[in-house]
């Protein structure tokens, strides 16, 4: 770990300021993710600005019937919200899925969409790594990659985005606050992630200047929610592969999926086939997966995971 | 002393020892005061040290830029192979504590940064620059089995190779037979407590403290590693945070902060980071097993076949998995092999139940195998095969064995007569529901103990022995000890433990230290009776102690009194007979298991365990319960999560951390239950017990494996059994 300044932020504006000013300054939330990379040196900011006193950390109803959530609010308080669990259950569910009950408390909103991904060889300093250092390679390809994606990967990169909770937010079309000193912009969470881009190193769209203020979800859409988990052990571990799914009244469903890809997975246009035929929701869905020899049992396991969701529905 | 058998003797009244005891030191453990090593603040200024691993697993260090590092804020100093004398091995382990130019293994230590402060250590560290040279390595065990030649004999090196009868032809010729080849990877000890040491010279003594679980071996090897007299080494473990076998003897943080405190004058605190743990200390190597079972349609089995291959680097020992074959079933013909390929990983060493455990995970799914083609219960096919002599040497019995009781007792327990003998026919919802078990062997090795009671002046009695707590309960149970022959409770006794100034136990290792410490405190509590007994001018036969009083011919005078002018103390050594060797001496036991499987996604989850030991007594039920509980959750991960992954092309564990090795959480621990079974074992020592701390974890995961395959009908062979390898098969079906 780098030697580095600690600015607590007075205000919005404050924070804004401090990181236009300094190309190595970092926002910290619940540092749950970042103090790790620091100890690495993955991530070795000069200025770490505290947003925890920017007014960040409601959960509010906006007019409309949308919901606002401050980037500051706890993955625990989100998932207790007693209008989260009433309207929006994927969500709660899936943050209760993800870490354990004492990173909950720390973790934050937005902190929670920028994780970086667990590949071990992103951890490993010693290691290629072009999402930690570009140029340097993949050492993760053709090495252990029982973890990483299948999906929206290339030869640069196969790292997987680890978080939960962004997948029942890809399943709900969250939108995202992110503001700078020159205005305030809403990103809809399909376009947060950068996904394939020959530049892993850049896991969102977020620029240097910009913070994330809040998650908007949407107006309640109604229907069941579901959110299932698949992974080695019962508690405290990433998704081998997670699925977000609601299912409508009329017939209707949606669906975005964790661990398969560097972003959550999500496919509009194949939804409808979702409750009328499930080989070729999956075909369209999932074409162009790359697998290893070590991952390829992930897109299966995604489309069991499907059947059952579909039928966990049925029985409802 | 010399211990041959133990006659009736003050412990049958399990008035103290027998019953269960709360822990001595649990209070302090609560409380966080019991004072760890990383906790010990020397009175020495203190400076900190941060080790940096090799970056690659074979070759050569070509050139060390330190000047980066050296200029960083609060560095005093960088020792490398290039400014202190060459380290040497010790004689447990091969791999060297300090590498280069040469480097034997991935995260060998390379170098340890030495600043005021761990932050300002680590910062430092990371700008240190290395060049190496990368040289060619084996990494894969797969591909070096086959040319794999037989290991040698040696210290914790059994026989390469046993034989009795005729194998080969008595295999060809039986009616069933199980012929398969399992793996188990290379699993990390992954203990709460990191390495860590404190260390400080005062002119040429060295004082450190330190998380060794056998501190005469802790001693020895750090004095190799140095070059100095043992006799200059005080090295102290009061409380050690888990080690399951990897601070046996002392790792690079000792060896490093040794030679920092020295090359600076300075007191040197060092704790391995988590994420150089697995790779820069030792493992439990992989193993590829090929059982052959034959038998008579009856279940008689007439030829047990056991073969293993593991790797270690140059010099390193096998991972004995055949060992306990030779001590579990009869049958008149038997062949085990033990093979050793050469390899650049980072060496493998002892692990709980080193050989015993990873032997029975393929063995026991052999029996479960040979069970279904008999179309005979698991439980009577063991019944069966159980033998009273030892299996390779028919004129030899066990000092005691009820392997058959634990399997009796445990199948009522647990409702085994639930299990359906045929897979997959039972369901909740969508998880199928099945039943394992497995059969428990391993050694009761006792080693020669030494202790010094003191009787204080304030009437409390003293234990001194460089005996450690691994947090296994060595406290308590030696407190019991004294309790009872004193005629005391453990309240009235102060035990100290982990100092090498103390006198010489065999400290805690393979199983053997209950039995070894209690039996060492046993010959000191016997001794220092004996200076009473002149003291009061009465032979030791006429003297009873009861209450703190010394009971001679019907009258009576208290302990304190005794000290009055002064304390009273005694040391002494147990020794063991020759006659030993006249006996098996094996712990046994008996798992039962019950899981779901989800039939969809084929996750795990274990809904109840039990276990049955036979250990002779048990001296303290309640920790001899924690240990055997905590076997199990072992044996669980072992079963369903645990492994090193070796990346073949760059010769490492990639998984180096907690987040990347997985073991089991709470939420995967379900109900477990432990029984013990009533019996003494007259040979294991003067209080009739043995060590159940590794027995627990034997057997625990081929359980499971049975069980998942009575609940699936699937049959995986290769551990751990995670959902992949339960899918794939499934789908090939």
């Amino acid at each position: 770990m780098r030697p580095f300044n600690f600015i607590t932020a007075e205000s919005r504006e404050h924070a804004l300021k401090l990181v236009a000013d300094n190309k190595n300054a970092k926002f910290i939330g619940g540092g749950t993710n970042l103090l790790d990379l620091m100890k690495l040196e993955i991530e070795a900011p000069s200025l770490l600005i505290d947003i925890s006193r920017t007014d960040l950390g409601q959960i509010e109803k906006v007019d409309d019937g949308r919901i606002a959530i401050g980037a500051s609010v706890t993955n625990s308080a989100l998932a207790a919200n007693m209008d989260v669990r009433r309207d929006y259950p994927v969500l709660s569910r899936a943050l209760l899925a993800g870490a354990s009950g004492q990173l909950r408390n720390k973790a934050t909103t937005g902190g929670n969409l920028l994780q970086r991904t667990r590949c071990q060889y992103f951890y490993d300093t010693a290691q290629a790594c072009n999402k930690r250092l570009p140029g340097s390679g993949c050492s993760a390809k053709g090495g252990f990659s029982r973890q990483l994606a299948v999906l929206d990967i290339d030869d640069s990169c196969i790292a997987s985005f680890p978080s939960d909770m962004a997948v029942a937010l890809r399943v709900l079309d969250a939108e995202i606050e992110l503001v700078s000193l020159s205005g305030t912009r809403m990103v809809p969470i399909g376009d947060f992630y950068s996904g394939t881009s020959m530049q892993p190193h850049i896991d969102t769209v977020l620029k240097h200047d910009e913070l994330i203020t809040r998650i908007i979800l949407p107006r309640p859409l109604g229907g069941s929610h579901f959110y299932e988990k698949v992974r080695d052990r019962a508690s405290y571990a990433f998704a081998i592969v997670s699925a977000a799914m609601v299912f409508q009244p009329d017939g209707s469903a949606r669906v975005a999926f964790g661990g398969l890809a560097p972003k959550p997975w999500r496919v509009e246009f194949a939804e409808k086939l979702l409750t009328t035929d499930i080989d070729e929701y999956v075909r369209l869905a999932f074409s162009g997966a790359r697998a290893t020899h070590e991952n390829q049992f992930k897109i299966p396991l995604a489309k069991q995971i499907l059947k059952t969701l579909i039928s966990k529905h049925r029985e409802l | 002393m010399i211990f041959y058998k133990a006659g009736k003797n003050i412990f049958d009244q399990q008035r103290v020892v027998g019953k269960p005891q709360r822990r001595v030191d649990g209070p302090l453990k609560v409380t966080g005061t019991a004072t760890y090593a990383y906790e010990q603040q020397p009175t020495q200024k203190l400076v900190y040290g941060y080790i940096v691993g090799a970056e690659i697993a074979s070759g050569q260090i070509t050139g060390i830029d330190e000047r980066k590092a050296k200029h960083s804020e609060g560095v005093i100093d960088i020792i490398t192979y290039q400014n202190v004398p060459e380290v040497g091995t010790g004689a447990f382990l091969s791999a060297k504590a300090l590498g280069g130019p040469h480097i034997q293994h991935y995260h060998q230590a390379v170098a340890i940064v030495v600043a005021s402060s761990f932050e300002q250590a680590r910062a430092a560290a990371s700008s240190l620059v290395i060049h190496y040279k990368r040289e060619a390595g084996q990494y894969s065990l797969q591909s070096r089995a086959a040319s794999a030649p037989l290991s040698k004999s040696g210290s914790f090196r059994p026989d390469p190779v046993s034989s009795v009868g005729n194998f080969v032809s008595a295999f060809q010729q039986a009616a069933v037979k199980v012929d398969e080849v399992y793996t188990t990877p290379d699993q990390s000890h992954a203990m709460m407590e990191p390495h860590a040491t404190v260390a400080y010279w005062e002119k040429d003594m060295l004082h450190c403290w330190t998380g060794v679980q056998q501190l005469n071996w802790g001693v020895r090897d750090l004095a190799f590693a140095l070059g100095v007299p043992k006799e200059k080494i005080r090295m102290r473990a009061p409380f050690i945070g888990g080690s399951f076998g990897v601070k046996g003897t002392v790792m690079s943080d000792t060896v490093l902060a040794a030679l920092a405190a020295r090359k600076t004058g300075l007191a040197v605190k060092v704790t391995l980071q988590r994420p150089l743990v697995a790779n820069n200390t030792a493992h439990r190597p992989a193993t590829i097993q090929h059982v052959q079972l034959g038998a008579n349609r009856d279940g008689k089995l007439t030829a047990i076949g056991h073969r293993s291959v593991s790797g270690n680097i140059p010099g390193g020992r096998p991972e004995a998995a055949v060992l306990s074959t030779r001590y579990l079933y009869h049958a008149d013909n038997r062949a085990t092999e033990l093979k050793l390929a050469e390899l650049n990983l980072p060496e493998g060493s002892a692990m709980r139940a080193p050989g015993e455990a990873p032997g029975q995970m393929a063995l026991e799914i052999a029996m479960d195998e040979l069970a279904e083609k008999l179309k005979i219960d698991p439980v009577e096919l063991r019944i069966i095969n159980d033998t009273r002599f030892s299996p390779e040497h028919p004129n030899k019995t066990f000092s005691q064995r009820n392997l058959a009781r634990c399997l009796e007792r445990g199948a009522e327990a647990f409702g085994w007569h639930h299990r359906s003998p045929t897979p997959g026919q039972q369901k909740a919802g969508r998880w199928l529901k099945g039943m394992g078990v497995s059969s428990a062997i391993r050694g009761a090795p006792v080693l020669p103990s030494a202790a010094r009671l003191t009787l204080q002046s304030d009437g409390r009695l003293n234990v001194k022995t460089d005996m450690t707590d691994i947090g296994t309960g060595t406290y308590t149970i030696l407190a019991q000890t004294a309790a009872d022959m004193f005629g005391l409770t453990p309240a009235d006794i102060d035990v100290q433990l982990g100092d090498s100034a103390f006198p010489e136990s065999p400290g805690s290792g393979g199983q053997w230290g209950a039995a070894s410490s209690t039996a060492g405190v046993y010959a000191a509590c016997v001794a220092l009776q004996e200076k009473l007994a002149e003291k009061v001018g009465a032979s030791l036969h006429d003297l009873s102690f009861s209450d703190g009083l010394l009971i001679v011919n019907g009258t009576s005078v208290s302990l304190q009194n005794l000290a009055s002018q002064g304390e009273i103390s005694a040391d002494a050594k147990m020794e063991y007979s020759e006659g030993r060797k006249e006996f098996e001496h094996q712990t046994f036991g008996a798992h039962f298991v019950e899981v779901e499987v989800n039939e969809i996604t084929f996750e795990v989850r274990v809904k109840r365990m039990l276990a049955v030991c036979d250990a002779g007594r048990i001296i303290n039920p309640k920790a001899a319960e924690n240990q055997v509980l905590g076997g199990m959750v072992m044996g669980l991960g072992a079963a369903l999560m645990e492994e090193l992954v070796v990346d073949e092309r760059l010769g490492f564990f990639v998984n180096h951390d907690l987040a990347g090795y997985e073991i089991p959480v709470h939420a995967d621990i379900p109900q477990q239950s432990v029984i013990f079974i009533d019996d003494v074992d007259e040979f294991a020592g003067p209080l009739k017990a043995k060590g159940v701390g590794e027995l627990g974890l034997t057997g625990v995961a081929p359980a499971i494996a049975n069980a998942i395959y009575n609940a699936t009908g699937i049959r995986v062979r290769d551990y751990p059994l995670t959902l992949d390898k339960l899918m794939t098969k499934a789908r090939a079906i």
